[in-house]
């Protein structure tokens, strides 16, 4: 039994660049998370913050312009036979086994993360068998029980199904029992019920809920929603613009958010208590284009206490690593 | 499932049927008949022939009668396998065609399997390393050949075979060959002269594949799916060959429709070039000479030859594509 208070997964520093026409575009900076065993956490941020981008680092399938320029990712940290994931190959074996076996992924778009020329038993036996072999009737046995586990009807006739044929709820399921086929201990969801309906939604979270809890699994959940967050998280790293800038349990994010950003995305959030027709509160502005990032703290155009001469020039701390807290001068002053 | 096939069975049939009313109407579109363009020819000649004579020639070949009157006699015999005579060969037209329609298949079918193998691996190639010293070389020698006319290559080939590696060019067989009854030597000759004609019906045709794959594979390398199985740990190559390579061949399977005909006919110039006994260059002077039974069978044969590589691809498309195979259309 793993110890619950040791990270599975430490990413510190992290750092990453894509090569463009117009010359390097930075799309992580200072990035340092944990995953612990049984717990969740929820990264939060608008899109194009590099939630996605983290993950994908994490599992060294970035695009072939992208690449890790500083940081690590370390896999057993707390044991005796630490993995520096950044330092292998990314089509290493050693890399390969991580991807699946130890590090399962799931997708946003069930309809599109899945391939619509093979059946769901020929991609869940594929990732089955391509970690452990145990020859192709224990496998499709396994995919079976596997469609079972994530709350698919009828698995033994669904196994031999294309994924057409299938539901989004039924074809998120399959995303789900994709990445649990070859038994990771950690979990990445990339935004998995952005593209389902608020019913399904519910499903997809419980069952996400329910097999971390049981299997004691590391749960990294992206998300742009608030509501998801305050549903399923244990722990919040808020994202904006390739950096987190604020971390914290999810309990202080929601009562008592430190970064000016983290506030204001909660009062964008819908609620059922405000009045009839009130205006919804918006973040003014856009967030920038990566390559046009702004000097200083990459929020303060669009932050309501920007300090003036400071913000604009130089850029807040990044959050210590392993640490709670906010990237930003406002709370910096405030703990002096 | 098979009432579709039988649905694309019965509308082919129909098809075919339209495709020979327009074939006969295209035919007679041209002023003039077969006899006038005769009497034009050997008023060249500085010989003539009366208008009896004319009009002798005229009924022979029933030109006297109404076009429907006609058409109909032309397709109760077609169906019945008699294609009718030539009338500028005066022998019938499926002796003129004969060896040279399997001679055409041969020569298209080498060259079309040439260009997949050179362009589907180049394609691959080209799309997985975008951008490389590799993808832009291919591009370049891609571009050249889709530029160079195929007649001109062809020249340039026959000059480059005949003068450094003395093969003999031209024609599809030796001399000694050129007459004899098929033997297995006369066929050995036969597979010594494909390479040529192959390879000059193949370079332009490959340089657009190569193109036509490589922006298929990258559309579908961006595809969520192809992270899918990264992230399971498959090897990079098989992640691309099992997954994004498969659903980019679907257009090719869909190509085949259009490619059987102009296999046939597109080669119509570098035929005459390379002196190749195939279809197209009867095609070319039939037309000229309004040798209306010839070019008719030949312009049948090739819409027949339409629709049979649409259904050939649409069945192909069924089989590698299963959503068509299970929701049963297009």
């Amino acid at each position: 039994m793993a110890d619950l208070d040791k990270p599975l997964l430490s990413v510190r520093d992290l750092a990453v660049e894509f090569q463009q026409p117009g010359g390097s575009v930075r799309a992580l900076e200072s990035i340092s998370i944990d995953l612990r065993p049984g717990r969740v956490l929820g990264v939060v941020g608008e899109s194009g913050c590099g939630k996605s981008v983290t993950a994908r680092a994490i599992l060294r399938i970035l695009d072939r312009n992208g690449s890790i320029t500083a940081g690590k990712v370390t896999l057993d940290p707390a044991t005796a036979t630490p993995t520096d994931l950044t330092a292998l190959g990314a089509q290493s074996p050693e890399m390969r086994e991580v991807r699946g076996g130890r590090i399962g992924l799931i997708f946003q778009e069930p309809m599109a993360a899945l391939s619509m020329q093979y059946t769901v038993g020929n991609q869940l036996m594929e990732a089955i068998r391509v970690h452990r072999d145990p020859g192709k009737a224990v496998a499709r046995q396994r995919a079976i029980n596997l469609l079972r586990e994530v709350g698919i009807p009828r698995p033994e006739s669904r196994v031999d199904a294309y994924p057409f044929q299938l539901s989004g709820g039924l074809r998120q399921r399959v995303g789900i029992a994709l990445a649990l086929a070859a038994e990771p201990d950690i979990l990445i969801a990339d935004e998995p019920t952005t593209a389902l309906d608020v019913t399904t939604q519910a499903q997809i979270l419980a069952l996400l809920r329910r097999l971390q809890t049981d299997k004691k699994i590391a749960l990294m959940l992206i998300t742009h929603d608030m509501g998801v967050i305050a549903q399923m998280a244990d722990d919040v790293a808020v994202m904006y613009l390739g950096r987190i800038i604020e971390y914290a349990p999810v309990g202080e994010v929601f009562g008592a958010p430190r970064h000016p950003y983290t506030r204001s995305l909660l009062r964008s959030v819908p609620s059922m208590l405000a009045k009839p027709r009130s205006r919804l509160a918006t973040i003014g502005g856009a967030v920038p284009q990566p390559n046009a990032r702004p000097k200083g703290c990459p929020f303060h155009p669009r932050c309501p206490d920007m300090i003036v001469g400071r913000c604009d020039t130089i850029a807040p701390a990044p959050v210590p690593p392993g640490s709670v807290g906010a990237s930003c001068f406002l709370v910096e002053d405030a703990a002096a | 499932m098979l009432m579709y096939i039988a649905r694309r069975l019965a509308l082919a049939v129909v098809t075919c049927v339209a495709i020979s009313v327009l074939t006969f109407i295209i035919i007679r579109l041209p002023p003039g008949d077969f006899v006038d363009a005769y009497i034009a020819n050997l008023a060249s000649t500085g010989s003539n022939i009366t208008a009896d004579q004319a009009q002798a020639m005229r009924v022979e070949y029933g030109l006297d009668r109404p076009v429907y009157i006609q058409y109909t006699l032309w397709i109760s015999r077609v169906v019945g396998g008699d294609f009718g005579v030539s009338m500028m060969w005066r022998r019938p037209v499926t002796e003129v065609i004969g060896d040279r329609l399997w001679l055409t298949m041969i020569v298209s079918l080498s060259a079309l399997f040439l260009t997949w193998i050179i362009a589907l691996p180049i394609g691959i190639y080209s799309a997985v390393r975008q951008y490389s010293i590799g993808d832009y070389f291919f591009t370049m020698v891609g571009f050249i050949g889709l530029a160079i006319p195929n007649f001109l290559l062809a020249l340039i080939l026959m000059y480059l075979g005949f003068r450094y590696l003395g093969l003999s060019v031209g024609g599809l067989f030796s001399a000694e060959y050129a007459q004899a009854p098929w033997s297995f030597a006369k066929a050995w000759d036969l597979f010594k002269h494909i390479p040529l004609p192959a390879c000059v019906l193949a370079l332009a045709g490959t340089a657009h594949q190569i193109r036509i794959m490589r922006a298929n594979l990258l559309d579908e390398l961006r595809k969520p799916y192809v992270i899918t199985a990264r992230a399971k740990g498959i090897p990079e190559r098989r992640v691309i060959m099992k997954y994004p390579v498969r659903a980019a061949l679907n257009p090719f399977a869909s190509s085949i429709a259009y490619v059987f005909p102009y296999l046939v006919s597109g080669s119509i110039i570098v035929s005459l070039v390379l002196g190749l006994p195939t279809v197209g260059p009867l095609l070319l002077q039939a037309l000229v000479a309004q040798d209306m039974f010839l070019a008719g069978t030949i312009v049948l044969l090739l819409g027949v030859m339409t629709v049979v590589g649409t259904l050939i691809s649409d069945l192909l498309l069924m089989w590698i594509e299963p959503r068509l195979r299970l929701t049963g259309h297009s």
